[in-house]
C-alpha cells in the first residue's frame, strides 16, 4: 500500500527534526532536541517566578511547545506523535526551570499523559520541588463518567496556559496559579468536527475511512473516530452543532472568550467562516463573544475540520488574556 | 523423568528472566503490525510501535549493564519501559514489571509459585495505577484469569510446565474475549459503543506476554 506524502525525512525521525527546527526558527526558546524538552533561552529573568510545564504528545502544533515563552510556558516536554512523553523528561524540564517558587503541571486529561506526570510529580517530590498538577478536561464529547476514562483535554489547554502563565508572571503563588487553571478549566468546554481523517507519520494510513458526504461528530484530537458519524452539512449547520454541545453543557449566557480552532487541515478561509457562524449563533442565545482567536493551535495533525472552545469570561480573566505574551504561536503586547 | 512439580522448587534464576524478555521483545517485534492496526480500530494505531521501542531499549539495558538477580531484571525492564514508551503503556507495563521485580526481591532463585506471587503483585500495582477493573477492556481482563490459572495449575500439582502453558492459553482466549466488551478506560473509552466488535490492544500485547513466559518456562534447562 502507498503511503500518505509526508514533508518528512523519515517517520522516525520527524519529532526530533521539528524540534530542530522549531530551535533553528525560534533563538528565544532553548530546545533540547535529544530529550525533547522546549524551553524559555533567557530563564534567568524568572527567578522567583512559579514555573509552568506542560507536555504531550507530538502532532498538536503548535501545542505545546509553540506556547514556551514570557507571559505562558516556562518548558513544555513533546513526546511521540500522539504518545505522552515519559516521566523523565518531564522531570527534567521542571528542574530545568523551577526558580523556587514551585512548578505547575498542566496536564491534558488523557490515560497517559495522566499517569506520567503523576510518576513526574513523585520524582520531583523526591527532589524536594513543589509541584501541583491541573488537569484540563473540556471536550463535551466524551460523557464524563465511571465508563470513560474522562473527558478529553482539548482548546482550553490554552486558555488555560495563557491566562494561568500570565498570573505566574505577575509574581502569584503556586496555589494562586494552580486555582486560576483549575477555575480556567471548570468554565470552559469545547466540541470538535472532522471531515476526514488524519494520517500518523507512522502509520502512513489515514486514521478512519468516511464516505463521500459523511463527517465524523464529537472527536478529539488524536485521529479517534467521534461519538457518531454524521451527513455533510453547510458550515451554519456544524457551527451550530458545535455550539448547541458546548452551551448545553455550561450556561454560558454573557461574557466569552472563543477559540475557533482549526484541526490542521481546515484552511483559515472556512476556519473564518465557522467563526462568522458560531458568533451569530452565540448572539442569538445571548452569549458575547470579548475576546477569539481563530486558526490552528490544539491540531491533529492533518486533519480537516474544527473545533469550538469558550471559556466565561470575567473581568480577571480577560486582563491575564490581555496581559502580554512573546512566544511562537501566540504573541502580543510584549 | 517427569516435570518439576509445583511443590518443587523450580529454580528460575535471572537467565530465565532474561529468556523471558528476550522471548516477549521477539514476540513484540513479530506482532508490531498486528497490535498497531488493533489500536488503529479503538486507540490511535501506535500501541505496537510503542511497546516495540520499550522492549528494544529494554533489551538493551540488560546487556549494557546485565542484572545480578531475577528482581533485579524485572525492575530494570520496569525502569526502561516508563522511560521510553510513553503514553499509557509506558507506565502500565513499566509498572507490571517494577512490582513484579520488587516483589521478587533479590533472591538469586524463586520458584514458580513465588514468580506468580510476584506477578500478583505487579497485577495489583497495575490496577492501582490505572484503575481498572476485568470488563473495561484492558491488559488486566488477561493478566487476571491467566494468574488465577497460573495459581490453580500450581496449587493442584500440576506440572510447572503444564501451569504456565495453561495460563498462556487462558491469556490468549481471554484476548479475544475482550472483543464484544465496550471500553470503559483509555482512549479507546472515547468510542463507547462503537468500541465494540474489536480485541483491545493492550490485552493482545498481554497474551503476548504470558505466551512468552510459558516458552521460557518450557525451554528452560533443567
Amino acid at each position: 500500500m502507498s503511503s500518505m506524502k509526508k514533508l518528512i525525512n523519515s517517520p522516525e525521525s520527524v519529532v526530533s527534526d521539528a524540534l530542530a527546527g522549531l530551535a533553528a526558527a525560534h533563538p528565544g526558546l532553548t530546545v533540547d532536541v535529544e530529550r525533547r524538552i522546549v524551553r524559555r533561552a533567557a530563564h534567568a529573568s524568572t527567578a522567583g517566578k512559579v514555573a509552568l510545564v506542560s507536555g504531550g504528545g507530538s502532532g498538536h502544533e503548535p501545542l505545546h511547545a509553540g506556547f514556551v515563552g514570557p507571559g505562558m510556558l516556562d518548558a513544555a516536554c513533546a513526546g511521540e506523535v500522539f504518545t505522552s512523553p515519559v516521566p523523565d523528561q518531564m522531570l527534567a524540564a521542571a528542574q530545568a526551570v523551577d526558580a523556587g517558587a514551585g512548578v505547575l503541571f498542566l496536564v491534558k486529561n488523557y490515560t497517559g499523559d495522566v499517569l506520567n506526570f503523576q510518576m513526574a510529580a513523585e520524582l520531583l517530590e523526591d527532589e524536594g520541588i513543589e509541584s501541583r498538577s491541573v488537569l484540563i478536561n473540556d471536550d463535551v464529547a466524551v460523557e464524563d463518567s465511571l465508563y470513560t476514562a474522562g473527558r478529553r483535554g482539548t482548546g482550553a489547554t490554552l486558555f488555560a496556559e495563557k491566562i494561568a502563565g500570565a498570573l505566574a508572571e505577575r509574581g502569584a503563588d503556586l496555589a494562586a496559579v494552580a486555582g486560576v487553571a483549575e477555575r480556567v478549566n471548570a468554565t470552559s468546554r469545547s466540541f470538535g468536527i472532522a471531515l476526514g481523517p488524519c494520517t500518523t507519520p507512522a502509520a502512513g494510513q489515514p486514521s478512519f475511512q468516511l464516505g463521500e458526504d459523511e463527517i465524523e461528530v464529537g472527536i478529539g484530537i488524536h485521529g479517534e473516530p467521534g461519538r457518531r458519524r454524521a451527513p455533510m452539512a453547510p458550515a451554519a449547520e456544524l457551527a451550530g452543532l458545535a455550539v448547541e454541545a458546548v452551551c448545553a453543557d455550561l450556561d454560558f449566557t454573557g461574557d466569552a472568550i472563543a477559540l475557533v480552532n482549526g484541526m490542521g487541515a481546515s484552511p483559515l478561509l472556512e476556519l473564518y467562516v465557522v467563526y462568522n457562524e458560531v458568533q451569530a449563533a452565540l448572539k442569538s442565545r445571548g452569549v458575547s463573544i470579548v475576546r477569539n482567536l481563530v486558526g490552528n493551535y490544539v491540531t491533529s495533525l492533518d486533519m480537516p475540520g474544527f473545533s469550538v472552545t469558550l471559556c466565561r469570561a470575567d473581568a480577571d480573566l480577560v486582563d491575564l488574556w490581555d496581559a502580554p505574551v512573546n512566544t511562537p504561536a501566540l504573541r502580543w503586547g510584549a | 523423568m517427569s516435570d518439576a512439580h509445583a511443590g518443587d522448587a523450580a529454580g528460575l534464576e535471572v537467565g530465565f528472566f532474561l529468556d523471558w524478555i528476550e522471548r516477549t521483545a521477539s514476540a513484540v517485534a513479530a506482532e508490531k503490525e498486528r497490535l498497531t492496526s488493533l489500536d488503529a480500530a479503538i486507540g490511535d494505531g501506535d500501541h505496537g510501535t510503542n511497546l516495540d521501542r520499550g522492549f528494544t531499549a529494554a533489551r538493551a539495558a540488560l546487556e549494557a549493564k546485565p542484572p545480578e538477580f531475577p528482581g533485579a531484571a524485572l525492575v530494570q525492564v520496569g525502569t526502561t519501559l516508563i522511560s521510553s514508551v510513553g503514553g499509557a503503556s509506558g507506565p502500565l507495563y513499566g509498572t507490571v514489571f517494577r512490582r513484579t521485580g520488587k516483589a521478587l526481591g533479590e533472591a538469586e532463585s524463586v520458584s514458580a509459585r513465588e514468580l506468580a506471587d510476584a506477578i500478583a503483585a505487579g497485577l495489583a500495582g497495575v490496577q492501582k495505577l490505572g484503575g481498572a477493573s476485568v470488563g473495561d477492556k484492558t491488559m488486566v481482563d488477561v493478566f487476571v484469569p491467566a494468574l488465577d490459572a497460573l495459581l490453580a495449575g500450581l496449587a493442584d500439582g500440576a506440572s510447572v510446565d503444564g501451569a504456565f502453558g495453561a495460563a498462556a492459553d487462558v491469556a490468549e482466549s481471554a484476548a479475544r474475549s475482550t472483543i464484544p466488551l465496550r471500553a470503559r478506560k483509555g482512549r479507546a473509552s472515547y468510542l463507547g459503543e462503537r468500541s465494540e466488535g474489536h480485541e483491545d490492544p493492550g490485552a493482545a500485547s498481554a497474551a503476548l506476554l504470558w505466551r512468552a513466559l510459558a516458552e521460557s518456562v518450557g525451554g528452560r534447562a533443567r
